[in-house]
Formats: structure tokens, sequence, C-alpha cells
């Protein structure tokens, strides 16, 4: 089933309890997924660059030696933001198996990302000027508290509650995903992709690389393709109504924008309130009376809808 | 603010259990929280589980002899007021979620608010009025009953109706009508691709345009009772003058039944 959830405030400032508002939202939806929880969420943004790095999974077995071999890794990844012309300002230990780091580079973010998952079982959660994502196993409560994301500040955010139906319950299968290699781009996903061994073989051949065996992390590759080609953000959203087959409500965000698309059946539920100072939405209308406590108007978007708001 | 799995104490009121998913509720017990007046009750559902909701609707309606409920605060949780099988009225003062009011047979109902997908689904009989917009699938596979939403619902709005009419004021979404078997929709706004798609039977009036007609859907001939359906249903939940309308059935052009099982067809040839 799954469920997803948005907001983005429209005054630009990255002062609000993002962190906060989103836990709320997906812990009213907790029994549309409780397998794991996601946040991609957005500050304001920095001359550094962000990067969340996950060393292994929560799933992996902790035996004898996983304390140093997670360190290892650590140690060899910090070696090669150097080798691949980065300076580290600075470095967090987020919990034992991620770690995040803020890099002065002005290199390709692909050679960088590149050189960070060449190291077995390391990958990249996200990378970016604002952009972080969280994920972890268990309902929002226990993500947002391992993770301390009730003080988390930022202008917007989107989150996904996981009901496994086509892969593993673990981190690497977990949502958001980035759009890797774009910058501070993320993607939650709600439905099935029925063409995905197509569009993955198909990106594959063109050299982008695949995290996990989820259907939905097809979306964040694709949309990372139309852009490399030139796309904008939305043009490449409603591109993708065509080219992707299934069911499906996604919401995509980039550093000033988050946008939603849904397919022609309109097949999976999606709520929007849009107000003056804020748009949120979710798949079910308690997510957004979790963070609004007046009364409000909300709607459900029609099939083949592709919207986009900026902050 | 937090609407689900929490509960403020109330008065005999014990903390509810969960299953160690934290999904399903399991020592629920009617709250009595309800200020009684006479046959007239009203509650404030805020601080209540979905279960402690429904289980005080059903001890007034069933057992306190009430005939008349307002519930205040329904945050928009899933399955208010499910299987309520006697004639009462119900007003619900805000939203409510996904499969409100399913399968009731009787009550007179009014939402202040909106409500999510499947409501009403397989509704018997009586009256729903929803004051703003509801999801998809709204009134699926109602046999009886009036059903009204003065805003606009999402996609396959009737699907499988079998009876009863419904009533939309704003416009509607994909396969509206998606195979429709009897009964009526007044859709007063305008319609996505697909309506009518397989309908077997059953009328459809769209007053705005139809983007575009599902398989075996065709224009109907306009008749007097077709003005004298319409006229009575705004008059009655008064809607204002009634705008003019399209009329849609069935073409009959898939009726290729066969009363014969495989087996059985075998044994003829």
């Amino acid at each position: 089933m799954c469920g997803i959830a948005g907001i983005i405030y429209r005054n630009g400032n990255g002062a609000h309890r993002i962190g906060h508002d989103m836990t709320s939202m997906l812990q009213s939806m907790k029994h549309r997924g409780p397998d794991s929880t996601g946040y991609a969420l957005y500050k304001a943004p920095t001359q550094e660059l962000l990067v969340r790095v996950k060393l292994s999974d929560s799933t992996a077995q902790r035996d004898l030696d996983f304390a140093d071999d997670v360190a290892r890794r650590r140690r060899e990844v910090q070696a090669l933001f150097v080798a691949a012309g980065a300076h580290v300002k600075d470095t967090e230990d987020i919990n034992e198996y991620t770690f995040g780091a803020t890099l002065e580079y002005h290199g390709e973010l692909k050679r960088l990302a590149d050189h960070i998952e060449s190291v077995p079982q390391v990958e990249v959660l996200s990378l970016g000027h604002s952009l972080e994502i969280v994920k972890d196993l268990g309902d929002a409560r226990t993500v947002a508290a391992a993770y301390g994301l009730d003080d988390y500040f930022g202008s917007h955010g989107i989150g996904h509650v996981r009901m496994a139906t086509e892969s593993d319950v673990d981190i690497a299968n977990a949502h958001p995903y980035w759009a890797y290699p774009f910058s501070d781009v993320a993607v939650v996903h709600n439905g099935q992709l029925t063409n995905y061994h197509q569009w993955r073989r198909r990106l594959e051949a063109s050299g982008h690389r695949f995290a996990s065996a989820c259907d939905s992390e097809i979306i964040a590759v694709y949309l990372a393709d139309r852009m490399a080609a030139g796309d904008s953000l939305e043009a490449a959203m409603r591109r993708s109504l065509d080219d992707l087959d299934g069911v499906f409500t996604y919401i995509c965000v980039s550093e000033d924008a988050l946008g939603v698309a849904k397919d022609e059946l309109a097949a999976k539920p999606l709520v929007l309130y849009e107000g003056d100072d804020m748009v949120a939405l979710a798949s079910e209308e308690m997510a957004i009376r979790a963070v609004i406590d007046h009364e409000i108007e909300t709607y459900d978007p029609y099939e083949s809808t592709v919207m986009v708001w900026t902050r | 603010m937090d609407t689900v799995n929490q509960s403020a104490p109330t008065r005999q009121q014990e903390e509810p259990q969960f299953d160690p998913r934290g999904l399903v509720e399991l020592n629920a017990r009617v709250p009595h929280v309800s200020e009684i007046d006479g046959d007239r009750a009203r509650f404030d559902a805020h601080a209540l589980t979905t279960r402690q909701i429904n289980l005080e609707l059903r001890s007034l309606l069933y057992e306190q002899g009430v005939r008349e409920v307002t519930v205040r605060h329904p945050g928009a949780r899933h399955s208010l007021g499910a299987g309520i099988l006697t004639r009462c009225r119900i007003t619900f003062e805000g939203s409510l979620g996904y499969f409100a009011l399913g399968m009731i047979d009787g009550p007179e109902v009014q939402i202040a608010g909106r409500v999510g997908w499947s409501a009403c689904e397989n509704m018997m009989s009586g009256v729903v009025v929803i004051d703003s917009n509801a999801g998809s699938l709204t009134g699926a596979a109602i046999r009886g009953g009036d059903l009204v939403v003065k805003g606009q619902v999402g996609a396959r709005t009737g699907i499988d109706q079998k009876g009863g009419t419904i009533i939309v004021m704003g416009d509607a979404g994909s396969m509206t009508g998606f195979m429709m078997q009897r009964g009526r929709q007044i859709l007063c706004g305008n319609v996505g691709p697909g309506l009518g798609d397989s309908m077997y039977d059953g009328t459809i009036y769209v007053a705005g345009t139809v983007k575009s007609l599902g398989i075996d859907c065709v224009p109907g001939e306009w008749t007097d009772a077709d003005t004298e359906l319409i006229e009575r249903k705004f008059s009655i939940y008064g809607l204002g003058t009634p705008p003019s309308f399209d009329k849609f059935v069935c073409g009959k052009k898939l009726y290729n039944y066969d009363s014969l099982e495989p087996s059985e067809r075998k044994l003829v040839l």
C-alpha cells in the first residue's frame, strides 16, 4: 500500500519545523506501511555540499567484525573524498552505520558519488546543497527519534511509510530515492511500475547505477536521466506519465520545488491542500490534518496530473 | 497534533491497546462520553480511537434510544459510521477518511467537510449529504438511497452501482460509472475520460463536458421522466435550479451473455 506525504512552505525561508511536521504526517499514516519510514528534508541552501553515506544496512548481521568493517569503510570513504578532489570541512556521526559530511567540492557530482560507492556495501543516501535523506526501519516516531528529526528546520520535505510488496525490508529498498547523481533531487512513490525491468535495462545501458531492487527507484533514475538531457523537473515529470507503466502517485522534490504526478488511471490516492503560505499533500487527509489544525478545503487531483510548487 | 493511536483519558476509559505492529486496536469498549438530551446526543471524537467512535455511535443508536447524533472533530479518520442499520440522523462536524458510512441501511447523514475514498460503499438505503469534496470510488456498489456531493469527486464514482442516486455538484474524474448496473448519476460539472465504461444499465446525466465516453456508453433519449427526476432531486436537497443535462445510457452492444458453463458448452457442441 505505502503512504506518501509532502509539505512546502512558500515564503522562501528555511525556518519551519519541517522534521516535526513530516513526522506527524507520516506517523498518522503508519497503518499504510509500518515496515520503514523515510524523509527527504531541505534546509536553507549552503555553499558547501552535504553528503549522507550509508556504510552498512540496518539489517546487516552484527557479527564480531561489524564495528571494524564499518569503521574501515568510513576511513576508505573519507580517503576517497580527498581523492575525488573534495575538501572535508566537517563530519557528523549520525548512527553506527550512517555518517554525514560537509564538503567543499566543485567538480562533477557523479565522479564524487562514484568514488564513494566504489567501496563495497557503501551507498550515497543523498548529495546536494540543501537535501538530506533519512531512512530506516520502523515507524516515523522511531526513525525521527533515532535521527533527531524533531528539531530539523527547513523549507520543504517529503516522506514515505513503506509496506513492502516488491522487494526486501531494509534501508536500501526504503524511500525516498535520491536521483543519483543529480544534486538535491529525491522521490517518494506509492504504487507499482510494470515496465520496471525494461527501464532498468535501458537506464543501466546508458550508465546509471541502481542501489536496490525496488521498482520505485526507476522514477528517481528516470528523472535524473531526463534532467541530464536538459528537461526541467516539470517537463521530465510530464514525460514520465507516458514512459512509465503501472499505477503510481509520486512526489518529487528539488532544491527549490516540490512536484507531484499521478498516472492516467488515478489509481493511487492523493489529497491536496493548497494554501497561500504552504502546500501539503498526502495519501490520506488524516496526514494533512495532523499538521493543520483549522478547517481547510482539500481535494483529490485527477488522472494524469502534474503539479509543481516552488518555495 | 497527531490523530492516530492516541487517546486522552476519558471517563470509564482504559488506555487503548494495540497489536505489536500498532495497527489493530484490541480492547475497545464503548467510551460513554456523549451528552444525551432526550433522543438527541452529541460527542467529541477528538480524543477517541476509530473503534471507540463507532462503538459510541452504535451504543447510542441501538441501545440508548437516541435518534439524532452529532459527532464533533471526526478528524478524517477511516471507516466512521460503517454498518449502521437503523433509521436515524447523524451529523459529522468535520471531514471523514476512507470507507465512511459503508454498508449503511437507513441513516440520514450530513458531513460538514469532505470524505476520502469509497464513501458509502454498498449503501442500501438512506441519505448522505457531503458538503465538500469526495475522493475516488464514491458510492461504489451502492444499492439504494441518495448520495449528494456538493463539491467535486475523484475517479470511478459509482463503480458497480446497483441502484440509488448519486448527485455531484462539481466535476468528476475518470471512469465515472464504470460497470454501473442500475441507478442514476446526476453530474453537474465536467467529467473525465471513460464515462460509463462497460456499464450494463442505469442512467448518467452530465451537465458539463465529457472528456470521452467509455466502451458501450452512448447518448440516451430524453424523456419527461428524466426532467421530473432531476427537478425532484434538486428540490429535495435545495440545490437551486437544475442546469441542462445530457443523458447517457448503456448501448447494450456488449450483451453477449452465454447461459452455459464452459463444460456444458462442450456437451452441447
